[in-house]
């Protein structure tokens, strides 16, 4: 019933309500997708762009999560390191042999990364709300502390995943296909879709983008601030748990330097995605569209002689410019 | 003839500022159609009609904000096209904004030089913008250290510092926009008196204002826009607030405020004991009755809104609250709401709305748990809902996916009081109520609130505008400094005993 009446507004809309902010990221992927045809005819096979789209897969689910901290207001800069710590920890315990079974120790391995992501999520949000310490700085001392407790677990070197049992069983997670499709396309679908349903369709969703939008607002129409916000970064840490539970399986090991500035591409892909930094607005198709552009702009460079791929850093951080510079100028028509 | 702003009213024929056939539209809507205006030196000339009347578009055109689609603007007889607003200062026309446009971190005196700093060499003279601060706060009749930051500063303190860095450039004409609104009646009074000083030296003010009183307190010309139009000029002594107000809403407004029965002695709905917010009210205690209107008179800074904030859970505050004869504890906003008390902000932008968001959003925002099915919410009743509060409280807006920051002052308000009414309170609680909203909405709303004590909810109104709280309330309780020193009631309502109270002192000049 919601989703008739759903429909038939879409239906009234005309075309000039079409909210451009929103319609921006789909349409620079479409002329990416035409500008790599161009550039290589390679780049528009079917198994280059599902390649693509796996590998887009840890900065996208991260930056669905990232989605929500931003629409609140807030911004997590600590998810690469967080990345980094949950895995090695999860890794840590799969050698341990705690579980013999290598199919419960996965199962409990991948319960322990969702509690602990939950967790280091949760530490984010009580700094932040509770400790009433600007998530800038807040995130930036997590991130200094997740990153430093990797090294010294690994002291300096690499944390990998010893049971051969284990790995065999576990490597299909980002190796094995569905009908053709790589398993990890699934999960971003997947989580995406949550995101959205929570983030749309849900009381909390609503309350999310109205604590952005004007936190005393929200806080005079009696919504638990606080609380809000706080739920924002467990739903990151979250989804950071569910992208190291990805990531594990592609190289097995975990460093010092495993997601590092991860948390840069996430919160590029979420602005870019039309996602406004100020909060108040999140788009989570975008976020996931603007992960695939972040990847889909390498993929190219790679596959191109124009530009050398030594300047991704140089594109990514002109992109994230170029984005900004046009959400502004596409002012929603009123 | 000199371009040069001076103090001197002009004796020649050519009137200081003369406007023709001025058209201004956005878009396919004419907000301005046809105005001419002549300002003369020396005099205060009016300008009033309601919200949407093209009040404030007339305003930013003429202070060089907005460019004119059509029509011309003379100054001393010389056609003028002004470039921007700097370029209308340049020729001594100074707006004094509406919105308080101060850096709350900056001090009194870094304020009023903001942009045009007085400087040694490279380095800036604090002594010397201390100095000229404080002496041209002092000549509008103000005391104010201008070695505070703003921040501190109470509304009309700021108001005073944004008069005082307007006034600092030579000005022949200053624009004051609705500089009373948030003002309580004895800051009125003071600015009042710095217009009347301002006028003295030759200077002409265009002066806007809802308040009619006040208009027929110190103009010398009134000019009645209506959607757009300029119904008509006339020597203000010529017409009556009365006037004014048919004038400019284009029909007979007999009764600004509806007829009400006594509310009598019904029982006790709400008893507040020894009520204190600390730092802003203290010991207060009161008590409300089933379907009565209660008055919350005070000057600005008395304490009412940190008061009723402190009792419904929204900042700390100590004492006993009693419902129906129950004890209650809020501790935030979200039980207060439960238990059936509704407050609607006094800073309806900042607080009450999401500006930035559709009708439909503000309305349900209080209310989400009512509208969730299935753990979602349910968007096509949240449209039945916001078709009937459209209906019910006539919101005027041309299509239901605008922003809430699109619509009027007053349907903001409506939208607001949709809002709230959505958690069904049985008490609820305005804080000023009609801030800057025109008269024909603001009658309609005092109709709302009226129809809503009828149905037997109670109602508390904050407000600083004492007719309002004479026309409205059973009972009116007046706040000094954070405490309740009086009750006025029945023939005792009038303004006099009431600005007595406020104000603790006895004034014989108090109309």
């Amino acid at each position: 019933m919601t989703e008739t009446a759903a429909a038939t507004a879409k239906a009234k809309r005309s075309w000039k309500d079409v909210d451009l902010r929103a319609v921006a990221p789909f349409v620079a992927l479409a002329l990416l997708l035409v500008l790599g045809a161009f550039a290589n005819p390679n780049f528009i096979s079917v198994d280059n762009l599902l390649n693509v789209l796996t590998r887009s897969a840890f900065i996208a689910i991260i930056a669905v999560g990232a989605t929500f901290v931003i629409s609140a207001g807030g911004l997590d800069l600590s998810v690469g390191s967080m990345v980094a710590f949950v895995a090695s920890l999860t890794i840590l315990f799969m050698n341990s042999g705690a579980v013999s079974d290598p199919t419960m120790t996965i199962v409990a391995a991948a319960l322990l990364a969702i509690a602990i992501g939950a967790a280091c999520g949760l530490a984010n949000g009580l700094i932040t709300t509770v400790g009433r310490i600007e998530p800038f700085i807040a995130t930036l001392g997590t991130m200094g502390i997740y990153r430093g407790l990797t090294t010294w677990l690994s002291q300096g070197g690499a944390i990998t995943l010893r049971n051969p049992d284990v790995q065999s069983l576990y490597r299909p997670v980002y190796f094995g296909e569905i009908f053709g499709v790589p398993f990890p396309i699934y999960v971003i679908v997947i989580t995406a879709a949550i995101g959205a349903f929570v983030l749309y369709r849900t009381r909390y969703g609503r309350h999310v983008v109205a604590v952005g939008s004007n936190e005393d607002v929200a806080h005079y129409s009696g919504i638990p601030v606080s609380r809000v916000r706080t739920l924002t970064y467990v739903i990151q840490g979250l989804c950071v748990a569910v992208a190291c539970l990805i990531y594990i399986p592609r190289l097995g090991s975990t460093s010092a330097t495993t997601g590092l500035m991860w948390e840069l591409q996430a919160i590029t892909a979420v602005v870019v995605g039309g996602t406004a930094l100020r909060g108040g607005v999140g788009r989570i198709w975008g976020t996931v569209c603007g992960a695939f552009i972040l990847e889909i702009v390498g993929n190219i460079m790679l596959l191109s002689n124009f530009v050398s791929e030594y300047l991704l850093g140089a594109i990514q951080g002109a992109i994230i410019i170029i984005a900004m510079l046009v959400q502004r100028s596409l002012v929603r028509k009123s | 003839m000199s371009q040069a702003p001076s103090a001197a009213p002009a004796e020649n024929a050519a009137p200081l500022l003369k406007v023709a056939g001025l058209s201004k539209s956005f878009g396919p809507v004419q907000v301005l159609k046809g105005i001419d205006l002549t300002v003369e030196a020396g005099q205060v000339h009016a300008i009033i009609g309601e919200n949407g009347a093209g009040k404030s578009t007339l305003m930013k055109i003429l202070s060089g904000h907005l460019q004119p689609t059509d029509g011309e603007i003379r100054i001393d007889g010389q056609p003028v096209v002004f470039s921007g607003p700097v370029d209308a200062e340049h020729r001594g026309i100074v707006l004094v904004h509406q919105e308080i446009l101060l850096a709350p971190d900056l001090t009194v005196a870094q304020n009023v030089y903001l942009g045009r700093e007085i400087a040694k060499g490279l380095v800036v003279d604090d002594k010397a913008m201390n100095e000229g601060a404080r002496k041209a706060i002092r000549e509008l009749g103000g005391d104010i250290d201008p070695t505070v930051t703003v921040g501190r500063l109470s509304i009309a303190q700021r108001q005073l510092v944004q008069i005082a860095r307007s006034l600092l450039v030579p000005h022949r004409l200053v624009i004051f926009d609705e500089p009373t609104a948030s003002l309580t009646p004895v800051e009125t009074e003071a600015l009042l008196k710095v217009i009347t000083d301002i006028r003295a030296k030759g200077t002409a003010v265009l002066y806007i204002s809802h308040r009619l009183p006040e208009v027929k307190l110190i103009a010398d010309k009134v000019t009645v826009l209506r959607d757009g139009r300029l119904v008509t000029t006339r020597d203000a002594k010529d017409v009556e607030p009365v006037d004014m107000a048919r004038l400019m809403v284009g029909r007979d407004v007999a009764k600004l405020y509806p007829d009400r029965a006594a509310a009598g002695t019904r029982e006790v709905v709400l008893e507040v004991e020894d009520m204190s917010v600390p730092g802003y009210a203290e010991h207060a205690s009161f008590q409300l009755r089933k379907g009565e209107i209660l008055g919350f008179a005070g000057l600005v800074g008395a304490g009412r809104t940190e008061l009723m904030e402190g009792m419904v859970g929204l900042r700390p505050g100590r004492g006993t609250v009693r419902l129906a004869g129950k004890p209650v504890s809020f501790t935030n906003v979200h039980d207060s709401m439960k238990a059936g008390i509704a407050y609607l902000s006094e800073d309806r932008k900042g607080k009450g709305l999401l500006l930035a968001k559709d009708l439909k959003v503000n309305l349900t925002l209080a209310s989400l748990g009512r509208f969730v099915r299935w753990g979602q919410v349910d968007r096509t009743r949240e449209r039945e809902a916001l078709d009937k509060a459209i209906a019910e409280f006539d919101i005027r807006t041309g299509r239901k996916d605008l922003l809430a920051g699109q619509l009027s002052g007053g349907n903001q308000q409506k939208l607001l009081l949709a809002k709230m009414m959505m958690l069904d309170p049985s008490i609820i609680i305005i804080d000023e109520p009609t801030r800057g909203i025109d008269i024909g909405t603001k009658e309609q709303i005092y109709k709302f609130i009226a129809g809503l004590a009828a149905e037997g909810r109670s109602i508390i109104v904050v407000s600083s505008e004492m007719p309002e709280l004479i026309g409205l309330c059973d009972r009116i309780l007046v706040m000094r400094t954070g405490h309740i020193v009086g009750e006025v009631a029945g023939d005792h309502m009038n303004e006099n005993e009431i600005v007595v109270l406020a104000t603790g002192v006895q004034t014989g000049e108090a109309a």
